[in-house]
């Protein structure tokens, strides 16, 4: 038998070699996510509409608090989206900008979204993982409490929430933060049950690791498949549970505005022929939510190769 | 005589079973998993632990470990008891008692580098060494297990299962510890791997003067490595001694028939006339059988034997049993006949 010398060489440079570099699964999750082309698209215009949150206001021609003097009284006639005046997307009923509300009304749904899942990945997570880890009577006490919160009628306390102490952002997210996190602690304490009685926790309690350290180092990192996954189909939900107290008249506050508080105007307007005052909201409103749904629908694909 | 690195006296573990559907406030069943075991285990020396599933086998490591809430006494060399210890003071002895799991995947957490994986008993109980340090050692310990140092950046799953064990032994052995437990180590290798694990274990344990518990029911796996061996039935013990005392001449009639299974690699070898069949299941833990709890399967059972509790007698060969020595061909054909009944 021959051997290669080349062959061999480049063998022996290989075994030399300083660490070879892992796969970790996050990696191999990448790389199924990357090939999922509806994910894809839904992760481009989930990209396209954060950037348009984030940058539009440097292209609008208005400011999102002027009033266009010229189109006020004959919005239906002159206040039409056109790319002379600068109004792209049109005018509102009081002649303002509509690109400008578009973009101000974006950031602020995303933000509410966006706020809403962290709070709800944060608390529901760490709670979620300690009830279910710790068990025994603490889980008892922990998932009742979560039980009764979840009895409430979420909607009419936030609700009651906003007309008591006045209707402000913080208010907002305070209460969806408040009913965001329950579904999230259960979804956790339940794959923590699953996880608990596995080997490698077993020998990470066998060797001393702190309790603590094996929720946070064991525990947490295993549940973040199903919790990403949860988290992407969370944030449509509150930007849905914020558009819908807008629309009600209860949620943000003019001067500030978001997706349901323009939705809500433009379908007051609707039969006097502005139908761009609905349409360009209810656009970005939809688009984002089928790009979350997507994304979150990819996510679980990647991460969990073999629930197909 | 040299004091026992561990002196287990009556170890016992018991569950609470709460029945499907009972009242909150009705008392639970206990069920005696382990139900007093005692031995002794001296610095370096391997104990095989035997026994059909359901025994305790594994309980009883978990008990040794700190796993399980268990009762009775379990002296360390250093006359400390470690069973009536708290969690802080048994955290001195864990570096010093470590396991090895029996799913060589399952026990490796997915989301951790081989590295991580290994230099976390370290970083728990050494924690004043420089990250550097615990990398040199880490991939000091791999090289010893006979895995390629470079590999440390990988994940578990890019590992074979043989492989995959390697590194759980090597977490369990880079803190230097002076006894190590291994709950089924090789039942989930193939047959060529098991033996490369086995002399791997045999190597290090010569290497650092580990003491081994060695938990398997495979018997020729048991008989190669242990010095002394247990054998175990429903929890309790039923004989133990010096590995090839106890495989020449076993006492008890559960060893017998436990040896008499044991495949012989031989086509022509006659199975039926040389298997004592034991009749029926084992006894559930939660009702077990009075007396003896081996009776209501044993082939030389008595009305004594439902009475009294057998004790462990002998020196260095011990039996519990009220009627020790080799089956008679006449115990022997009435077990085949129970059997075949």
């Amino acid at each position: 038998m021959v051997i290669q010398q080349d062959k061999m060489q480049s063998l022996a440079a290989r075994m030399a070699q300083d660490e070879v570099k892992g796969r970790s699964p996050w990696a191999d999750a990448r790389k199924r996510f990357f090939r999922n082309k509806a994910a894809m698209t839904g992760l481009i215009i989930l990209i396209a509409v954060a950037l348009f949150a984030l940058l539009g206001g440097y292209f609008a021609q208005w400011s999102n608090e002027d009033l266009d003097f010229t189109v006020m009284g004959q919005v239906a006639t002159m206040g039409a989206p056109s790319l002379e005046n600068g109004h792209y997307f049109g005018t509102d009923d009081l002649g303002r900008d509509l690109f400008a509300r578009t973009v101000q009304g974006t950031q602020i749904s995303l933000m509410v979204g966006i706020v809403g899942a962290a709070i709800a990945v944060i608390v529901g997570t760490l709670y979620g993982a300690t009830a279910g880890y710790v068990g025994g009577r603490t889980d008892q006490i922990m998932m009742r409490a979560v039980d009764i919160l979840m009895s409430i009628p979420y909607m009419f306390v936030l609700i009651l929430l906003l007309v008591m102490f006045g209707r402000s952002i913080a208010m907002l997210f305070l209460g969806i933060g408040l009913i965001s996190w329950l579904d999230m602690s259960r979804i956790v304490r339940g794959q923590t049950l699953s996880l608990k009685n596995r080997e490698f926790i077993e020998a990470a309690r066998a060797t001393g690791v702190p309790s603590w350290k094996i929720i946070l180092r064991h525990i947490v990192p295993n549940l973040l498949g199903v919790v990403a996954v949860y988290a992407t189909l969370l944030v449509p939900l509150m930007i849905l549970t914020e558009s819908f107290i807008s629309f009600l008249g209860l949620g943000v506050q003019e001067p500030l505005t978001s997706w349901g508080a323009l939705i809500s105007e433009g379908a007051g307007t609707m039969n006097y022929g502005t139908l761009w005052q609905l349409a360009f909201p209810l656009f970005f409103f939809v688009i984002t939510l089928f790009g979350f749904f997507f994304v979150g629908d990819g996510l679980r694909d990647a991460l969990d190769p073999k629930d197909r | 005589m040299t004091k026992p690195l561990l002196d287990v006296r009556d170890l016992r573990v018991t569950f609470q079973i709460r029945r499907e559907g009972a009242m909150p406030w009705s008392a639970p069943t206990p069920l005696h998993a382990v139900g007093g075991v005692d031995f002794s285990l001296n610095p370096g020396e391997t104990l095989g632990v035997v026994g059909e599933s359901g025994c305790g086998k594994s309980t009883l490591a978990r008990a040794l470990i700190g796993l399980v809430p268990a009762t009775g006494r379990a002296e360390w060399i250093d006359s400390k008891d470690l069973v009536a210890m708290t969690p802080r003071q048994m955290m001195r002895y864990r570096s010093d008692i470590q396991m090895v799991f029996q799913d060589p995947l399952a026990s490796l957490n997915p989301r951790m580098t081989v590295g991580q994986i290994i230099a976390e008993p370290l970083k728990t109980h050494r924690p004043g060494l420089s990250s550097a340090e615990v990398k040199t050692r880490v991939k000091a310990m791999m090289e010893k297990v006979g895995l390629l140092p470079n590999q440390i950046n990988r994940y578990p799953h890019e590992f074979s299962g043989g492989q995959c064990q390697r590194i759980g032994i090597a977490r369990a052995l880079i803190v230097e510890p002076k006894l190590i437990i291994c709950d089924e180590p090789v039942s989930a290798l193939d047959v060529s791997i098991q033996a490369q694990v086995i002399n791997l274990l045999i190597r290090l344990q010569k290497e650092l003067g580990l003491a081994l518990v060695f938990i398997a029911h495979d018997l020729s796996v048991v008989k190669h490595i242990s010095d002394r061996v247990m054998v175990l039935y429903l929890g309790k013990v039923m004989e133990i001694g010096s590995s090839d005392d106890l495989f020449a001449d076993p006492q008890h009639p559960y060893t017998q028939a436990l040896l008499s299974a044991v495949p012989v690699p031989d086509p022509d070898h006659d199975v039926a006339g040389s298997v004592v069949p034991l009749s029926g299941d084992l006894p559930s833990p939660m009702n077990p059988p009075s007396g003896c709890v081996f009776r209501t399967r044993c082939p030389r059972a008595q009305a004594a034997c439902a009475e009294q509790v057998p004790a462990l007698m002998g020196q260095d060969h011990r039996t519990a049993c009220h009627f020790p020595g080799p089956l008679t061909e006449e115990e022997i054909a009435r077990a085949r006949k129970t059997e075949a009944a």
